[in-house]
């Protein structure tokens, strides 16, 4: 009895242990429509559920076991992303070496978050490595497609490497403030519940188009339900996952909910532009690691940064 | 002794750092012919291309697939010969055309005749990655003697970018594969390299490819 007691010591345990009984819950709800609606469509839930079953594992796996590990575990993602990218965008054959350097650029990087250092944290990219690139570039001496070689590989690793590294800042800040992984839980909890919310919403509801160019199935009435949903569960988990009391996590649910949508169109934009539907098949059912991450890409910078700004930093006290 | 390191250099080298570095995109993995005899034909553009068809196989099949290489390159050194034939069970190929009067295809007739799996690249080299160079007619040759042969198109883009010609280092890719229906033998040769690159160019189109500027 002692281990099942064990499994629900902490706020975070009990909220995985959560996670799981709603993941059952929606395996049944996909299960029983497969039998009522047999066809594609409800092939691909279900090819999305397994999936779901998978991450959350892995992630929980992550999170729970050891820091070094969930460190790693959160720079594989930010691989996992940049290769994605890399092998999306055109690329000149005089920069693979320069490539390799931009995958370096994610080991240091997550370093500096895994021991918690914030200067080298948010200089490391946005000044050190966009300093150096474009030099390396320049003295391999090929001019031609240099601008935009330059600025396709800087907001690669903007994206992929430098704002999903927020998520391992985080946990490092939690563990010192002593809440552990509940803030990244929090954070990465709601942003991909949000996603199905809205996901869900916008299928019962959705009539007004927000984006049509961009993603014709993003409705007000699906990023409204989603955000209204994902702020309401935000007041009820946030005053145990993470510092902030019920008000302060209502408004950290809503700002999640909106920078997961604004992340999730920049990423649909980016895959219009490319060509594809989706960056790759790693995940079935979902997509390429791109498209599960996409919304995560902007909530990890924008949540840490004002959970930062007004709880852990100086400033607040 | 030798299927136990090829089974074991595939999955404990060739496997796990085809996921974690490259990770393919495989569409069509149904219609990759499980039993002998057939031919697989791909466009080539690394060393990789051969590693990545044989890994979409289970360990156990192995042993059945044949890469046709060249002759000249693999025989080079006795480590690389070794490795040629006994891991990958390559079948050499001399590329300068007839030797000894015997047909340089006939060792490959002999493996379709034991009902293997050959993988052939008819472009014949690497050659300039990422780009398809003009197919060799060998293939269709060898189809002529054995026309009742399925053969099954098979096209890759990205492997070029993360080894190519000449690169020392692996810089990581995704790679798309895209594996068409049998083709069939037409009745000479000529129209036979049509069809055949027609269907290369239809693989082509189903797959998102973003060449090396």
């Amino acid at each position: 009895m002692s281990y099942v007691a064990s499994l629900f010591a902490t706020p975070v345990h009990v909220t995985i242990a959560v996670i799981y009984g709603l993941l059952i819950v929606a395996s049944f709800i996909i299960w029983a429509l497969r039998r009522t609606h047999p066809g594609q469509a409800t092939i691909e839930l279900s090819k999305r559920v397994v999936s779901w079953w998978w991450m959350i594992t892995v992630f929980t796996i992550a999170i729970l076991t050891d820091r070094v590990i969930s460190s790693v575990f959160l720079g594989f993602v930010s691989f996992l992303a940049l290769k994605e990218y890399l092998s999306l965008i055109p690329t000149r054959r005089v920069d693979r070496s320069i490539l390799l350097w931009a995958y370096l650029a994610i080991p240091v990087q997550y370093y500096f978050a895994h021991i918690g250092r914030f200067g080298l944290f948010m200089t490391f990219i946005p000044v050190w490595m966009f300093l150096f690139l474009p030099a390396r570039i320049t003295l391999g001496g090929h001019t031609e497609g240099f601008l935009r070689a330059v600025g396709l590989l800087s907001w690669g690793l903007v994206i992929t490497v430098f704002s999903l590294s927020h998520t391992a800042l985080l946990l490092s800040y939690g563990t010192v403030h002593g809440h552990g992984a509940g803030a990244l839980l929090f954070l990465v909890a709601l942003t991909q519940f949000n996603d199905v919310a809205q996901f869900t919403f916008g299928k019962l509801f959705g009539a007004h188009q927000i984006t049509p160019s961009v993603s014709p199935k993003k409705t007000w009435e699906g990023f409204i339900g989603g955000l209204v949903t994902t702020a309401c569960i935000a007041t009820a988990i946030g005053p145990y996952l993470t510092p902030m009391p019920a008000a302060w996590s209502c408004a950290a649910g809503a700002i999640i909910a909106a920078a997961g949508f604004l992340g999730d169109i920049t990423m649909s934009s980016f895959k219009r532009d490319m060509g594809v539907k989706d960056a790759s098949q790693l995940i079935p059912g979902h997509g390429g690691i791109l498209d599960r991450v996409d919304s995560l890409i902007y909530s990890a910078p924008v949540f840490f940064h004002f959970l930062n700004f007004f709880f852990w930093s100086p400033l607040a006290r | 002794m030798n299927d136990f390191l090829r089974a074991a250099f595939f999955l404990l080298i060739v496997r796990p750092l085809l996921m974690i570095f490259i990770g393919a995109n495989v569409r069509g993995r149904d219609k990759l012919p499980r039993n002998g005899p057939a031919i697989i034909v791909a466009n080539h553009n690394s060393h990789l291309d051969t590693l990545t068809i044989m890994a979409m196989y289970p360990l156990h099949d192995l042993p059945k697939l044949r890469p046709v290489a060249a002759m000249d390159y693999f025989m080079r050194t006795k480590f690389k010969a070794w490795f040629a034939t006994r891991i990958m069970g390559i079948i050499p190929l001399v590329r300068s055309g007839r030797d000894h009067g015997e047909s340089p295809l006939a060792a490959c007739e002999k493996a379709l005749d034991r009902g293997d799996i050959l993988i052939l690249f008819p472009e014949g080299s690497r050659g300039e990655p990422e780009r398809l160079s003009e197919f060799k007619r060998g293939i269709a040759h060898l189809v002529r003697t054995r026309p009742q042969t399925p053969v099954y198109p098979l096209f890759m883009s990205g492997l070029g970018k993360v080894l190519p010609k000449d690169a020392v280092l692996l810089v990581p890719f995704n790679c798309d594969i895209a594996i068409g229906d049998r083709l069939a033998w037409t009745s000479d040769i000529d129209s036979f390299m049509d069809a055949l690159k027609t269907r290369m160019a239809e693989l082509a189109s189903q797959i998102h490819i973003s060449p090396w500027e």
